[in-house]
Protein backbone atom coordinates (compact mmCIF):
# COMPACT_ATOMS: atom_id res chain seq x y z
CA UNK A 1 0.00 0.00 0.00
CA UNK A 2 2.70 2.43 1.00
CA UNK A 3 4.71 1.49 -1.91
CA UNK A 4 1.62 2.04 -3.83
CA UNK A 5 1.54 6.03 -3.09
CA UNK A 6 5.39 6.52 -2.77
CA UNK A 7 5.01 5.51 -6.59
CA UNK A 8 2.29 7.79 -7.34
CA UNK A 9 3.51 10.62 -5.61
CA UNK A 10 7.17 10.06 -7.27
CA UNK A 11 4.80 10.66 -10.77
CA UNK A 12 3.00 13.61 -9.76
CA UNK A 13 6.24 15.52 -8.60
CA UNK A 14 8.01 14.23 -11.95
CA UNK A 15 4.76 15.66 -13.48
CA UNK A 16 4.88 19.16 -11.90
CA UNK A 17 8.80 19.13 -12.55
CA UNK A 18 8.36 18.43 -15.89
CA UNK A 19 5.68 20.93 -16.32
CA UNK A 20 7.74 23.33 -14.37
CA UNK A 21 10.57 23.20 -17.15
CA UNK A 22 7.93 23.69 -19.82
CA UNK A 23 7.10 26.64 -18.60
CA UNK A 24 10.22 28.06 -17.85
CA UNK A 25 11.54 27.37 -21.12
CA UNK A 26 8.38 28.99 -22.94
CA UNK A 27 9.03 32.21 -20.69
CA UNK A 28 12.81 32.06 -21.95
CA UNK A 29 10.97 32.07 -25.16
CA UNK A 30 8.90 35.06 -24.58
CA UNK A 31 11.71 37.05 -22.86
CA UNK A 32 13.80 36.82 -25.97
CA UNK A 33 13.15 40.29 -28.00
CA UNK A 34 11.01 39.91 -30.95
CA UNK A 35 12.49 40.87 -33.94
CA UNK A 36 11.37 44.72 -35.01
CA UNK A 37 8.32 44.75 -36.71
CA UNK A 38 9.01 48.36 -38.14
CA UNK A 39 11.14 51.43 -38.18
CA UNK A 40 7.96 53.24 -37.86
CA UNK A 41 5.75 51.86 -35.25
CA UNK A 42 2.90 54.86 -35.95
CA UNK A 43 2.98 54.04 -39.23
CA UNK A 44 2.77 50.36 -38.66
CA UNK A 45 -0.61 51.01 -36.00
CA UNK A 46 -1.99 52.82 -39.31
CA UNK A 47 -1.34 50.04 -41.60
CA UNK A 48 -2.65 47.57 -38.74
CA UNK A 49 -6.00 50.28 -38.81
CA UNK A 50 -6.45 50.22 -42.86
CA UNK A 51 -6.01 46.49 -42.93
CA UNK A 52 -7.98 45.51 -40.24
CA UNK A 53 -10.82 46.82 -42.59
CA UNK A 54 -9.79 45.40 -45.66
CA UNK A 55 -10.97 41.11 -46.55
CA UNK A 56 -9.25 38.58 -47.08
CA UNK A 57 -10.28 37.67 -50.56
CA UNK A 58 -8.73 34.10 -50.71
CA UNK A 59 -10.29 33.50 -46.86
CA UNK A 60 -13.04 34.95 -46.94
CA UNK A 61 -13.51 35.65 -42.97
CA UNK A 62 -10.38 36.81 -41.85
CA UNK A 63 -9.38 40.51 -42.57
CA UNK A 64 -6.00 40.86 -44.74
CA UNK A 65 -4.33 42.02 -41.09
CA UNK A 66 -5.22 38.58 -39.63
CA UNK A 67 -4.43 36.35 -42.74
CA UNK A 68 -0.85 35.42 -43.79
CA UNK A 69 -2.09 34.28 -47.07
CA UNK A 70 0.27 35.90 -50.06
CA UNK A 71 -2.04 37.87 -51.30
CA UNK A 72 -3.06 39.23 -47.91
CA UNK A 73 0.63 40.08 -47.59
CA UNK A 74 0.80 42.09 -50.58
CA UNK A 75 -2.05 43.55 -50.10
CA UNK A 76 -1.08 44.82 -46.35
CA UNK A 77 2.79 45.79 -48.43
CA UNK A 78 0.57 48.24 -50.58
CA UNK A 79 -1.48 49.83 -48.02
CA UNK A 80 2.02 50.26 -45.93
CA UNK A 81 3.63 51.95 -49.60
CA UNK A 82 0.32 53.90 -49.59
CA UNK A 83 0.56 55.07 -46.26
CA UNK A 84 3.67 56.12 -46.63
CA UNK A 85 3.45 58.44 -49.61
CA UNK A 86 1.20 60.10 -47.49
CA UNK A 87 -2.32 58.70 -49.05
CA UNK A 88 -5.61 58.70 -46.52
CA UNK A 89 -7.53 55.74 -45.21
CA UNK A 90 -10.33 56.78 -47.92
CA UNK A 91 -8.13 56.87 -50.80
CA UNK A 92 -6.81 53.24 -49.72
CA UNK A 93 -10.37 52.02 -49.54
CA UNK A 94 -11.48 53.62 -52.21
CA UNK A 95 -8.25 52.08 -54.22
CA UNK A 96 -9.31 48.46 -52.84
CA UNK A 97 -13.00 48.69 -53.75
CA UNK A 98 -12.28 49.83 -56.99
CA UNK A 99 -9.78 46.82 -57.97
CA UNK A 100 -12.01 44.13 -55.34
CA UNK A 101 -15.39 45.35 -55.26
CA UNK A 102 -17.34 45.94 -52.32
CA UNK A 103 -16.40 43.27 -50.74
CA UNK A 104 -13.45 43.60 -49.69
CA UNK A 105 -14.37 46.11 -47.27
CA UNK A 106 -15.52 44.51 -43.75
CA UNK A 107 -17.96 46.63 -42.95
CA UNK A 108 -20.43 47.00 -45.81
CA UNK A 109 -21.34 50.33 -47.33
CA UNK A 110 -24.87 51.25 -47.08
CA UNK A 111 -26.17 51.40 -50.53
CA UNK A 112 -29.36 49.24 -52.29
CA UNK A 113 -27.43 45.95 -52.46
CA UNK A 114 -27.05 46.38 -48.95
CA UNK A 115 -30.20 47.64 -47.74
CA UNK A 116 -31.60 44.22 -45.98
CA UNK A 117 -27.93 43.52 -44.55
CA UNK A 118 -28.72 47.06 -42.52
CA UNK A 119 -32.06 47.61 -41.94
CA UNK A 120 -33.40 43.92 -41.97
CA UNK A 121 -32.37 43.35 -38.14
CA UNK A 122 -34.18 46.29 -36.96
CA UNK A 123 -37.00 45.70 -39.50
CA UNK A 124 -37.13 42.05 -37.93
CA UNK A 125 -36.96 43.18 -34.21
CA UNK A 126 -39.94 46.37 -35.14
CA UNK A 127 -41.92 43.18 -36.33
CA UNK A 128 -41.29 40.81 -33.35
CA UNK A 129 -42.14 43.89 -30.91
CA UNK A 130 -45.72 44.72 -32.59
CA UNK A 131 -46.40 41.03 -32.52
CA UNK A 132 -45.51 41.09 -29.02
CA UNK A 133 -47.47 43.95 -27.92
CA UNK A 134 -50.43 42.50 -29.81
CA UNK A 135 -49.93 39.67 -28.29
CA UNK A 136 -50.08 40.43 -25.01
CA UNK A 137 -53.07 43.06 -25.49
CA UNK A 138 -55.11 39.98 -26.85
CA UNK A 139 -54.54 38.20 -24.31
CA UNK A 140 -55.43 40.63 -21.49
CA UNK A 141 -58.82 41.32 -23.39
CA UNK A 142 -58.81 37.49 -23.62
CA UNK A 143 -58.54 36.60 -19.86
CA UNK A 144 -61.35 40.08 -18.93
CA UNK A 145 -63.70 38.25 -21.26
CA UNK A 146 -63.43 34.33 -19.59
CA UNK A 147 -66.35 33.37 -17.55
CA UNK A 148 -65.93 30.18 -15.46
CA UNK A 149 -69.28 27.85 -14.08
CA UNK A 150 -69.77 27.64 -10.72
CA UNK A 151 -68.40 23.99 -10.96
CA UNK A 152 -64.37 25.33 -11.88
CA UNK A 153 -65.01 28.10 -9.29
CA UNK A 154 -65.75 25.88 -6.56
CA UNK A 155 -62.64 23.81 -7.78
CA UNK A 156 -59.99 26.80 -8.26
CA UNK A 157 -61.06 27.41 -4.13
CA UNK A 158 -60.57 24.01 -2.87
CA UNK A 159 -57.31 24.18 -4.38
CA UNK A 160 -56.20 27.54 -3.14
CA UNK A 161 -57.50 26.56 0.45
CA UNK A 162 -55.49 23.30 0.47
CA UNK A 163 -52.54 23.72 2.81
CA UNK A 164 -49.33 22.82 1.93
CA UNK A 165 -48.19 19.21 2.78
CA UNK A 166 -52.13 17.68 3.87
CA UNK B 1 -55.48 24.77 -38.77
CA UNK B 2 -54.14 28.33 -38.91
CA UNK B 3 -51.99 27.12 -35.93
CA UNK B 4 -49.98 24.77 -37.77
CA UNK B 5 -50.36 26.57 -41.30
CA UNK B 6 -47.95 29.90 -40.25
CA UNK B 7 -44.89 27.61 -38.40
CA UNK B 8 -45.32 25.74 -41.65
CA UNK B 9 -45.21 28.28 -43.65
CA UNK B 10 -42.04 29.62 -41.93
CA UNK B 11 -40.66 26.71 -42.17
CA UNK B 12 -40.95 26.64 -46.01
CA UNK B 13 -39.34 29.97 -46.06
CA UNK B 14 -36.24 29.03 -44.16
CA UNK B 15 -35.88 25.86 -46.59
CA UNK B 16 -36.18 28.04 -49.54
CA UNK B 17 -33.52 30.47 -48.02
CA UNK B 18 -31.35 27.96 -47.18
CA UNK B 19 -31.25 26.03 -50.28
CA UNK B 20 -30.62 29.09 -52.24
CA UNK B 21 -27.78 29.91 -49.88
CA UNK B 22 -26.27 26.66 -50.88
CA UNK B 23 -26.24 27.10 -54.58
CA UNK B 24 -24.82 30.40 -54.08
CA UNK B 25 -21.07 30.52 -54.51
CA UNK B 26 -19.27 33.41 -51.85
CA UNK B 27 -15.87 32.82 -53.64
CA UNK B 28 -17.49 34.02 -56.96
CA UNK B 29 -17.27 38.00 -55.80
CA UNK B 30 -18.65 39.78 -58.89
CA UNK B 31 -15.88 41.87 -60.24
CA UNK B 32 -16.24 45.51 -59.98
CA UNK B 33 -14.32 45.39 -63.75
CA UNK B 34 -16.91 44.26 -65.77
CA UNK B 35 -18.04 46.89 -68.55
CA UNK B 36 -14.84 48.99 -67.12
CA UNK B 37 -11.64 49.99 -69.40
CA UNK B 38 -8.78 46.98 -68.92
CA UNK B 39 -6.37 48.63 -66.63
CA UNK B 40 -3.22 49.63 -68.71
CA UNK B 41 0.26 48.39 -67.93
CA UNK B 42 4.14 48.02 -69.47
CA UNK B 43 5.28 44.61 -68.41
CA UNK B 44 8.25 42.76 -69.99
CA UNK B 45 7.58 39.42 -72.16
CA UNK B 46 8.37 36.37 -70.26
CA UNK B 47 11.50 34.47 -71.84
CA UNK B 48 11.64 37.91 -74.51
CA UNK B 49 12.40 40.59 -71.69
CA UNK B 50 13.61 43.08 -73.62
CA UNK B 51 10.17 43.18 -75.58
CA UNK B 52 7.38 44.57 -73.57
CA UNK B 53 3.30 44.56 -73.65
CA UNK B 54 0.32 46.76 -73.04
CA UNK B 55 -3.13 46.08 -73.39
CA UNK B 56 -3.02 49.61 -75.99
CA UNK B 57 -1.83 46.67 -78.40
CA UNK B 58 -4.42 44.60 -78.70
CA UNK B 59 -7.19 47.72 -79.68
CA UNK B 60 -9.20 46.53 -82.13
CA UNK B 61 -9.79 42.56 -81.35
CA UNK B 62 -11.46 41.02 -79.04
CA UNK B 63 -8.57 39.06 -76.51
CA UNK B 64 -8.28 37.11 -73.64
CA UNK B 65 -6.27 37.62 -70.58
CA UNK B 66 -5.38 34.24 -68.65
CA UNK B 67 -3.97 34.93 -65.38
CA UNK B 68 -1.48 31.69 -64.25
CA UNK B 69 1.46 30.82 -63.00
CA UNK B 70 3.99 27.68 -62.67
CA UNK B 71 2.83 27.14 -58.78
CA UNK B 72 -0.60 27.07 -60.07
CA UNK B 73 -1.98 23.76 -58.88
CA UNK B 74 -5.09 24.29 -60.67
CA UNK B 75 -3.19 25.95 -63.79
CA UNK B 76 -2.89 22.41 -64.35
CA UNK B 77 -6.41 21.34 -64.18
CA UNK B 78 -7.29 24.14 -67.21
CA UNK B 79 -4.13 24.05 -69.01
CA UNK B 80 -5.24 21.27 -71.37
CA UNK B 81 -8.49 23.29 -72.17
CA UNK B 82 -6.37 26.64 -73.09
CA UNK B 83 -3.59 24.52 -75.23
CA UNK B 84 -7.14 23.20 -76.97
CA UNK B 85 -8.29 26.26 -77.21
CA UNK B 86 -5.43 28.30 -78.96
CA UNK B 87 -5.53 25.31 -81.46
CA UNK B 88 -9.32 25.63 -82.17
CA UNK B 89 -10.18 28.98 -81.84
CA UNK B 90 -8.69 32.21 -83.70
CA UNK B 91 -8.99 34.42 -80.98
CA UNK B 92 -5.59 35.84 -78.96
CA UNK B 93 -4.96 34.42 -75.50
CA UNK B 94 -2.13 36.31 -73.49
CA UNK B 95 -0.91 34.63 -70.27
CA UNK B 96 -0.01 36.56 -67.29
CA UNK B 97 2.44 34.95 -65.52
CA UNK B 98 1.68 36.06 -62.04
CA UNK B 99 4.01 36.13 -59.25
CA UNK B 100 6.30 33.47 -60.82
CA UNK B 101 10.27 32.99 -61.22
CA UNK B 102 10.87 33.38 -65.20
CA UNK B 103 12.68 30.14 -65.53
CA UNK B 104 10.35 27.87 -63.26
CA UNK B 105 7.30 29.60 -65.97
CA UNK B 106 9.42 28.69 -69.02
CA UNK B 107 10.22 24.95 -68.06
CA UNK B 108 6.28 24.98 -67.29
CA UNK B 109 5.15 25.87 -70.43
CA UNK B 110 7.66 23.65 -71.84
CA UNK B 111 6.03 20.83 -69.81
CA UNK B 112 2.43 21.35 -70.28
CA UNK B 113 2.44 23.51 -74.05
CA UNK B 114 2.23 27.14 -74.62
CA UNK B 115 -1.17 28.28 -75.65
CA UNK B 116 -0.43 31.71 -75.18
CA UNK B 117 0.29 34.32 -78.11
CA UNK B 118 2.61 35.95 -75.26
CA UNK B 119 2.74 35.71 -72.08
CA UNK B 120 3.80 38.59 -69.34
CA UNK B 121 5.76 38.56 -66.58
CA UNK B 122 4.30 40.14 -63.18
CA UNK B 123 7.09 39.05 -60.49
CA UNK B 124 5.66 41.67 -58.34
CA UNK B 125 2.20 41.21 -58.83
CA UNK B 126 1.33 44.71 -58.99
CA UNK B 127 -0.83 44.33 -62.21
CA UNK B 128 -2.73 41.36 -60.29
CA UNK B 129 -3.18 43.72 -58.00
CA UNK B 130 -4.77 46.23 -60.30
CA UNK B 131 -7.25 43.08 -62.18
CA UNK B 132 -8.39 42.34 -58.78
CA UNK B 133 -7.00 38.92 -59.21
CA UNK B 134 -7.13 36.72 -56.06
CA UNK B 135 -7.24 33.45 -56.70
CA UNK B 136 -5.15 32.53 -59.76
CA UNK B 137 -6.05 31.06 -62.23
CA UNK B 138 -8.31 34.10 -63.61
CA UNK B 139 -9.44 34.48 -66.75
CA UNK B 140 -10.65 38.09 -68.78
CA UNK B 141 -12.42 38.38 -72.05
CA UNK B 142 -12.02 41.83 -73.57
CA UNK B 143 -13.39 43.34 -76.03
CA UNK B 144 -12.01 45.25 -79.34
CA UNK B 145 -12.51 49.24 -77.39
CA UNK B 146 -10.15 47.38 -74.60
CA UNK B 147 -13.67 46.93 -72.04
CA UNK B 148 -13.36 44.03 -69.76
CA UNK B 149 -16.38 42.01 -70.56
CA UNK B 150 -16.15 38.95 -68.77
CA UNK B 151 -13.97 37.44 -65.80
CA UNK B 152 -14.12 33.90 -64.97
CA UNK B 153 -12.90 32.97 -61.66
CA UNK B 154 -10.85 29.86 -61.04
CA UNK B 155 -9.72 26.76 -63.42
CA UNK B 156 -11.83 27.45 -66.94
CA UNK B 157 -14.08 24.22 -67.45
CA UNK B 158 -15.02 22.93 -70.61
CA UNK B 159 -18.67 24.30 -69.81
CA UNK B 160 -18.20 27.33 -69.10
CA UNK B 161 -15.78 27.87 -72.44
CA UNK B 162 -18.51 26.55 -74.23
CA UNK B 163 -21.40 27.60 -72.93
CA UNK B 164 -20.60 31.38 -72.12
CA UNK B 165 -17.09 32.17 -73.31
CA UNK B 166 -17.08 31.26 -76.18
CA UNK B 167 -20.24 32.84 -77.96
CA UNK B 168 -19.55 35.57 -76.13
CA UNK B 169 -16.23 36.45 -78.16
CA UNK B 170 -18.28 35.46 -80.88
CA UNK B 171 -21.11 37.95 -80.47
CA UNK B 172 -18.27 40.73 -79.64
CA UNK B 173 -16.39 39.80 -82.59
CA UNK B 174 -19.21 40.42 -85.07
Amino acid sequence: MIQRYTILFGMVLALFYSGLMVSQSTSAREISPAPPVADNPALEKKVLEVSNELRCLVCQNQTIADSNADLAVDLKNQVRKQLSEGRSKDEILKYMTERYGDFVLYKPPFNAATLMLWVGPFFLMFLGLVLLVRQIKQRKRDLQQETFSAQELERARQLLDRKIGS
Amino acid sequence: MRRYLIPFGIFLMLLIFLGVGLQLKPREVPSPFIGKPAPAFNLPVLGKETNSFSPEQMKGQVWMLNVWASWCVACREEHPLLVEFAKTQNTALIGLDYKDKPDAAMAWLKQFGDPYKLSISDIKGQVGIDYGVYGVPETFVIDRAGIIRYKHIGPLTKEALEKKIIPLIASLSS
